[in-house]
C-alpha cells in the first residue's frame, strides 16, 4: 500500500542491530507487480578497475550460471588499432597486474595494440646527488608503461566474449541506490536496488563499487572516508625525445615543488607525470611549447637546489657504504633530454589522499579509486585497484562454489582485511614519501639522502618495494 | 541406558518426531536468517558441511561442471529448519527437498527462498515428518542431508529404515551430529548453551546424543555402508568450524545405501570392520 510505501522511504525507525547497517531509503514490499530483473552482481563503475572486475568474474568458472551486470556512464572504447599519437593518460602496469589481465585474456589485446616495457626506474633528489636504482636481477621487465584506452579497449573485447554472463550498460550512469533491511526482516525485498539515471531498475545481490575517488556507491553507504586534498595538481603530456634511444628506463626526479616522471611509450616518445603546485601546473599548461620543453630538462638536469654541505655529506656516506658494501652504490645513468611537446596533450588534474574506512558492507564491496587514492608518486594507482579486483574475484568464487550467498559479509570482510593491510602501509608510506620531498631544509634532506642512499645499497629493502 | 522398542516403520502412531522438540525450535523459528544470531553456529558449519557434502558427491560423479557442480541431484534435507543448508545445495545446481515438522519453519525458508527465483524453483519445503513422506517417495532421492538433526529424532533406527526408503539404491546419506561423552556434556551442553549461548539453552538433551559407534551399527545393520566419518570443532572465539580427527564431539557421517543387487541380503549378516576413512575435504 502507498501508506506503507511512504513510511518505508523515511529514515529507518530501528536503531542499527548490527555494525554495518544503514539509514536511508529503504528497499520496496515486495509487490506483485513485475520486480526489476535481478543480478548476481553488479559492478557500478565501467573505469579500467571496474571492467576488470566484470571481466575476471565473467570469466570465472564457478560464475557460468550467475548473472553480472556492468554500470558504465559513459560510451563504449574499443579500437581496432591505435591512433598515431599516444594519449596523455597512461599507467604503469605491474608484473602482477600483468597477471590478473592475462587471466582474463586482456593482456594479449593490450600487447596487440601497443605497450612499453621497462627495465630499471631510477628516482633521484634534486637537492643532492643520491639516487635509488630498481631493477631486476634477471633483466624480466620490471613493468610495462600502457596507455589507458588501451586498457579500456581490451577489457571491453573481452567483456564481449562473456557476454552470456556480463550485461553492459553503456551511457547509464545510476543514480540512486536502496539498501535492504537487516536479514531477519522477511517482508521487505532483501536486495540491493539500482536506479538509472533513465529510470530503470535492477536489483543485486552484490553491488560492487567501482565508481572513482568520488564513489556514489560509498557516499550512499554512508562509509566514512579519511581524504585529503594536496595543495598539488599533475600535468601530464606526451613528450618527443631528442634522439631515439632504447628507452627501457622510468625516470622520476624528486623536486622541492614535487617529483616529475618521465615514463618510456616508445623510442622516441615518453609520457609526462609532473605532479607540482596548482599555480605552477597552470603556468606549465599555459605557457608556449618551447618554455614547456625547457622546463622539463631543467627540471631534470638542473642542480641549482643543491648545497655544498648536502653534496659533502652525501659524498661521505657514499664513501662509507662502499667501503661495507662494494657493489651498493649504482652508476647514475642520464636522462633523455625532450625536444618536443605534443600538441593538445598537455592536461592537468588536481591530486589527493584518500581511503574508505570500510571496504565492505552487507551486500556492498568497494574496490580501486573508491576505496583508496594515492599520489601518482609511486606509480601504483591502478595496480591497487587490479589487487583489490584479484583478491575479490578470488573469495568471491570460493564463495560460489561453496554455494554461499554472495552479499554475505562473512567472506567479504576476509577481501577487507586482506586488501587493508596491504593498501594501508602503502599508502601511508606514498604520503610519507610526498610529505618527506616537498622540502628543502637541510636536515629533512640529508635524512631521505641518505635514506635514499641506504635503501639503494640494501638489496632486502629495495626488493620489499 | 538406551531403550529401543521396535517400532514398526509405517505407522504413523509412531514416528522418530518429538513433540518436544517441536516447541523447542517454534520458538526461534524467526530467528533462522539472522547470520550473528541465534543459529550463528549453524551458519557458518556451511562452510564445512557444504564442501563436505559437494566434493563428496563430485568424487563419486565424473559427470559435472564446475560452474553448476550439483546439477541434476535430488536431495532431501531433512529437519530443514529454516533451509540454512537447503539454500547453498540450491545454488549449486541441486533440486532440493527441504521437510521439516515445524510448521513455522518452513514458512520462514519459503518465505526466504521466494526472493530469488532460481533457489524458488530449485527447492520446494513441506512441514512433514520423514515418515509421513515415505509412502510417496519411495527410492526417490540421489542424497539424503540429515544435519544436525538425529540428536533430536525420538527413535533412531525408525528414522535410518525410513531414509533408506526414500534414498536410491547406491544413494548417499550425510549425517552430522554429536557424540555422547563427558567431553561433549561440558563443552555442548555446559559451555555452549549455559555459559557462552553459542547454542540456544535447552536445544540439547545430551541423552539423546548418539556416538559414532552406535550410528555405524545402525546404519550398517539397516542396509547402508559408512565410507566416511570424521570429528568436527567449533572455535567460539573465530565463530568457525574445522575438521578434526577426534569424533568426541561434532562429528559428520558419509554413508552410502546398498546397490539393488546386495538389497536381498538379510541384515544378520556381521558387517565387516571398514576402514574409516579420513574426509578428503578435511582442512579446506
Amino acid at each position: 500500500s502507498s501508506a506503507a510505501m511512504a513510511a518505508l522511504r523515511g529514515r529507518a525507525l530501528l536503531a542499527p542491530l548490527g555494525a554495518r547497517l544503514k539509514a536511508g531509503p529503504r528497499a520496496p514490499l515486495r509487490s506483485s507487480a513485475s520486480a526489476p530483473p535481478l543480478y548476481d552482481v553488479v559492478v557500478s563503475g565501467g573505469g579500467m578497475v571496474g571492467s576488470a572486475m566484470a571481466a575476471v568474474l565473467g570469466h570465472d568458472i564457478h560464475f557460468h550460471d550467475k548473472k553480472i551486470a556492468l554500470l558504465e556512464a559513459g560510451p563504449r572504447k574499443e579500437y581496432d588499432h591505435m591512433p598515431d599519437s599516444y594519449s596523455n593518460r597512461v599507467s604503469s602496469i605491474s608484473p602482477g597486474s600483468a597477471t590478473l589481465l592475462s587471466s582474463c585474456g586482456a593482456w594479449d589485446h593490450v600487447c596487440s595494440l601497443r605497450l612499453k616495457p621497462f627495465r630499471r626506474m631510477q628516482v633521484w633528489d634534486a637537492c643532492s646527488e643520491a639516487m635509488i636504482v630498481f631493477e631486476k636481477d634477471d633483466l624480466d621487465d620490471m613493468g610495462y608503461i600502457v596507455e589507458n584506452d588501451v586498457i579500456m579497449s581490451a577489457l571491453t573485447k573481452e567483456l564481449d566474449a562473456v557476454a552470456d554472463r556480463v550485461e553492459v550498460f553503456y551511457r547509464s550512469k545510476a543514480v540512486g541506490y536502496t539498501w535492504p533491511l537487516p536479514s531477519h526482516s522477511c517482508d521487505t525485498s532483501p536486495w540491493v536496488q539500482v536506479e538509472l539515471a533513465d529510470g530503470r531498475r535492477l536489483q543485486t545481490k552484490l553491488l560492487i563499487g567501482a565508481d572513482g575517488h568520488n564513489s556514489v556507491v560509498r557516499k550512499e553507504a554512508e562509509i566514512k572516508n579519511i581524504e585529503y586534498q594536496y595543495d598539488q595538481s599533475a600535468v601530464v603530456a606526451t613528450l618527443h625525445l631528442s634522439e631515439a634511444t632504447d628507452n627501457n628506463v622510468a625516470w622520476q626526479r624528486f623536486l622541492p615543488t614535487g617529483p616529475i616522471a618521465l615514463l618510456p611509450l616508445s623510442d622516441t616518445a615518453s609520457s609526462l607525470v609532473w605532479s607540482t603546485s596548482h599555480d605552477h601546473a597552470s603556468e606549465l599548461v599555459a605557457m608556449d611549447e618551447e618554455s614547456f620543453v625547457d622546463s622539463i630538462n631543467s627540471a631534470f638536469w638542473s642542480n641549482i637546489n643543491h648545497s655544498d654541505f648536502i653534496d659533502t655529506a652525501g659524498a661521505m656516506f657514499r664513501s662509507a657504504i662502499s667501503l661495507l658494501k662494494p657493489s651498493g652504490t649504482a652508476v647514475r645513468q642520464l636522462p633523455p633530454s625532450v625536444a618536443k611537446v605534443d600538441p593538445q596533450s598537455r592536461a592537468m588534474f588536481p591530486l589527493g589522499m584518500g581511503h574508505a574506512t570500510e571496504y565492505v558492507q552487507h551486500r556492498v564491496a568497494l574496490i580501486g579509486d573508491a576505496a583508496h587514492r594515492v599520489h601518482p608518486l609511486a606509480g601504483q594507482g591502478v595496480n591497487l585497484g587490479f589487487g583489490d579486483v584479484a583478491c575479490l574475484a578470488h573469495h568471491l568464487s570460493a564463495a560460489a562454489f561453496n554455494g554461499s550467498d554472495l552479499g554475505s559479509l562473512k567472506h567479504l570482510l576476509k577481501f577487507e582485511t586482506e586488501r587493508q593491510r596491504h593498501n594501508v602501509s602503502l599508502i601511508a608510506a606514498t604520503d610519507v614519501l610526498k610529505r618527506l620531498y616537498s622540502t628543502t631544509l637541510a636536515p629533512l634532506v640529508l635524512l631521505r639522502t641518505w635514506g635514499l642512499q641506504a635503501t639503494n645499497a640494501l638489496p632486502p629493502v629495495k626488493v620489499r618495494i | 541406558l538406551f531403550r529401543f522398542t521396535v517400532k514398526r516403520p509405517f505407522s504413523t502412531s509412531h514416528s522418530s518426531v518429538d513433540s518436544k522438540e517441536i516447541k523447542k525450535f517454534q520458538l526461534l523459528a524467526h530467528k533462522w536468517w539472522d547470520e550473528e544470531g541465534e543459529y550463528a553456529a549453524l551458519h557458518s558449519m556451511n562452510d564445512i558441511r557444504v564442501p563436505f557434502i559437494r566434493d563428496t558427491l563430485l568424487s563419486m560423479n565424473s559427470n559435472y561442471h564446475l560452474g553448476n557442480p550439483l546439477s541434476g541431484i535430488k536431495i532431501l534435507d531433512v529437519g530443514c529448519g529454516g533451509g540454512l543448508l537447503s539454500e547453498p545445495l540450491g545454488r549449486l545446481g541441486a533440486s532440493v527437498t527441504g521437510i521439516d515438522p515445524v510448521e513455522d519453519n518452513i514458512r520462514t525458508a519459503d518465505q526466504h527462498k521466494s526472493f530469488d527465483p532460481v533457489l524458488a524453483k530449485r527447492i520446494q519445503y513441506k512441514s512433514s515428518s520423514l515418515e509421513e513422506i515415505v509412502e510417496e517417495s519411495m527410492e526417490t532421492f540421489d542424497v539424503i542431508v540429515a544435519s544436525e538433526v538425529v540428536e533430536h529424532v525420538a527413535d533412531l533406527e525408525t528414522f535410518i529404515k525410513c531414509c533408506s526408503q526414500v534414498l536410491k539404491p547406491e544413494g548417499s546419506l550425510f549425517i552430522t551430529t554429536i557424540n555422547k561423552t563427558q567431553l561433549s556434556y561440558v563443552l555442548g551442553i555446559v559451555v555452549a548453551e549455559k555459559i557462552m549461548g553459542i547454542v540456544p539453552e535447552g536445544t540439547h538433551e545430551w541423552e539423546k546424543f548418539v556416538p559414532p559407534e552406535e550410528l555405524e551399527r545402525l546404519l550398517e545393520s539397516n542396509g547402508f555402508s559408512v565410507k566416511t566419518m570424521s570429528g568436527m570443532l567449533y572455535n567460539p572465539l573465530s565463530g568457525s568450524w574445522r575438521w578434526m580427527e577426534s569424533t568426541s564431539l561434532n562429528y559428520a557421517v558419509h554413508a552410502v545405501k546398498a546397490g539393488a543387487r546386495a538389497q536381498s541380503h538379510t541384515t544378520d549378516t556381521p558387517p565387516e570392520t571398514d576402514i574409516q576413512q579420513r574426509s578428503a575435504t578435511a582442512g579446506t
